[in-house]
């Protein structure tokens, strides 16, 4: 893992309240595995203070991509980023998406921003000659960057205006049932509602489902013990999102235990 | 090759003759390389950040809170950030004493840290045990006593609020080391003034000054607290105003050297709490943002040093120049 003053070479705004940004960082560009993140610091500034957690979302050569929704101080500084500006980034962090195994068939699902790790997990997939289908889900067309970003991308949106009408897991149904996967896993990101309605989902159809994290952090790199979640073990004991997650195989986490971001 | 002095190639040189200031302070049997240590809780084992700081360069490292059991800790929300500061509610977890003394403390060793134990318990006798337990194992230089903890046996009333509480644990731990042993006092007290003078009553070699302020923080939108605990621990710059006054209150009451704590980003920070009375700082809540703040608050007050032709640290400890002051402050009306 590195700290770094890296320099913007854009900043873009691709959906409603969807924002992303690249900078150069030959390090953190060679080094990033999927699902792993970066702790950084929206100015120098006591106010916020702390670091914000985003994902890394797509890298291309030594340009690394983030990608965000404006919720609150530091994430609306960050939108205000142009090419040319610097920012103080440290990462690559957090363990991997554990993708590794015999598998045909890996089904990447995301709702909302969290698009976040998709591409990169995708990108690396598809290199292994892996079957990759994302389903992205949000509540309106306007919200959702269909640019390409996402392979075999199959769009869900809560009013029809694009793609599937209805959720994510309402998609996966429907892609199931009309495509023979084969031996499949799942791999998802976003609010943890979808998650939990998409755990259900794959308990009961027998599919593995790795999820993605979102949590508050403050040092992100497992010293201030701020971002646990319960462990399923019934014992009450936590583990680390930014240490031992932020990927989770969904039965090895208490998901309710995890409050909502925003 | 075989040019002499005075040779063009030369000429581009300069030298600094300015003398080498002191950035050591000796308490007991420990001489700190320079003041600046990381406070209990920001630094975990003192291991976590090697790829960011080399902990030799550091004058210590106070390690977590460690406990004779280990901790879970507390469920989540832990942490809720607030305008330049943090509220924390952890819960003091920690591998136990067991798993720190196996296998955190040699690895600290090996990375040639000053060691400085931070004890936490929630019972007299398991201050003493945790300590004796470590008095077996060598490489730790001393110890600072987290006195901020609940009493088991006094219906959870916590230590640190009640002084009579704070002098038997210092007066327990005192029979029981030779080593620097430290008391981290909290500032949610009327009189800290009173808490420092009972650890110096009983030897203490330094006093901590100031653990978390209590704060809270609230979600308008949900109606909820931010944390689990609805209050917690406050920390960051916010806090440095209410560290210097505290650190202030306790230097008029003892001699013992104090430790200043509370909101230090930076060397100037640590600069004007050495102004104030402390003899060493802790960096906390900075660790989070920077894991190398301490080291480099370090390098700017060796700097500082430098800059002001002062030849030891020392100078600067309770340096406060209040001649300017009116004695309105002594009546009491602010």
């Amino acid at each position: 893992m590195f700290q770094e003053t890296v320099t913007i070479l854009g900043a873009n705004r691709v959906a409603e309240n969807v924002h992303t940004l690249q900078f150069g960082s030959a390090r953190i560009a060679r080094t990033t595995r999927p699902g792993q993140f970066l702790n950084i610091r929206p100015a120098d500034t006591l106010d916020p203070l702390l670091r914000r957690a985003y994902s890394v979302h797509r890298i291309r050569g030594e340009s690394v991509e983030i990608i965000f929704n404006v919720v609150g101080k530091g994430s609306a500084i960050l939108a205000a980023k142009r090419a040319g500006d610097t920012l103080d980034v440290m990462g690559p962090l957090g363990v991997p998406f554990h993708y590794e195994g015999e598998y045909e068939t890996a089904i990447l699902v995301s709702g909302g921003v969290g698009i976040a790790p998709m591409p990169v997990l995708g990108d690396v997939l598809a290199a292994e000659g892996r079957r990759v289908v994302n389903i992205h889900g949000a509540r309106t067309a306007g919200m959702i960057a269909a640019d390409g970003r996402l392979i075999n991308p199959r769009y869900a949106t809560d009013d029809g205006s694009l793609g599937f009408r209805g959720n994510v897991v309402s998609a996966l149904a429907a892609f199931l049932d009309e495509s023979s996967p084969g031996a499949a896993r799942v791999f998802a990101c976003g609010p943890n509602r979808m998650l939990s309605a998409l755990g259900a989902f794959c308990t009961e159809r027998g599919l593995p489902l790795e999820v993605s994290l979102e949590c508050q952090m403050a040092c992100g790199i497992g010293i201030c013990q701020g971002c646990p979640v319960e462990m399923a073990t019934g014992e009450r004991k936590f583990t680390l999102v930014c240490t031992h997650g932020p990927n989770y195989n969904i039965s090895d986490i208490v998901l309710d235990s995890l409050p909502s971001v925003h | 090759m075989g040019h002499g002095p005075g040779h063009a190639a030369f000429s581009s040189l300069t030298f600094d003759f300015s003398p080498v200031a002191s950035t050591e302070i000796t308490i007991r049997n420990i001489t700190f390389r320079n003041p600046v240590l990381t406070a209990s809780g920001t630094f975990g084992y003192g291991l976590e950040a090697d790829a960011f700081v080399d902990v030799a360069e550091l004058g210590g490292v106070v390690t977590k809170s460690i406990s004779r059991r280990p901790r879970d800790g507390n469920p989540p929300q832990r942490i809720a950030e607030t305008t330049a500061g943090m509220l924390n509610s952890i819960g003091l977890a920690n591998v136990g004493m067991d798993a720190f003394l196996g296998t955190k403390l040699p690895l600290l060793v090996q990375r040639r840290a000053t060691v400085v134990v931070n004890i936490a318990a929630s019972s007299i006798e398991e201050y003493c045990h945790v300590l004796e337990r470590c008095e077996e194992h060598e490489g730790i230089a001393g110890y600072e006593i987290n006195v901020s903890c609940p009493n088991v046996k006094d219906g959870g009333l916590n230590f640190g609020t009640h002084c009579p509480s704070v002098a038997e644990i210092t007066r327990e731990l005192r029979k029981r080391t030779g080593k620097f042993l430290a008391i981290k006092l909290t500032p949610n007290v009327t009189s800290i003034g009173e808490f420092a003078k009972a650890c110096e009553g009983e030897g203490a070699d330094a006093v901590s000054c100031i653990n978390t302020v209590v704060g809270m923080a609230v979600d308008a939108r949900t109606r909820r607290p931010k944390i689990a605990t609805i209050t917690g621990g406050y920390s960051g710059p916010a806090i440095k105003p209410i560290a210097l006054a505290k650190v202030y209150e306790v230097r008029k009451a003892v001699s013992i050297p104090i430790i200043g704590i509370g909101g230090i980003m930076n060397a100037e920070d640590a600069i004007e709490f050495m102004i104030v009375g402390a003899s060493l700082i802790q960096v906390g809540t900075a660790l989070f943002i920077d894991p190398a703040a301490g080291v480099k608050i370090a390098r700017g007050i060796e700097a500082y040093l430098r800059e002001h032709g002062m030849a030891s640290v020392t100078e600067l400890i309770g340096s406060l120049d209040t001649s300017m002051q009116p004695s309105l402050v002594a009546a009491g009306w602010t």
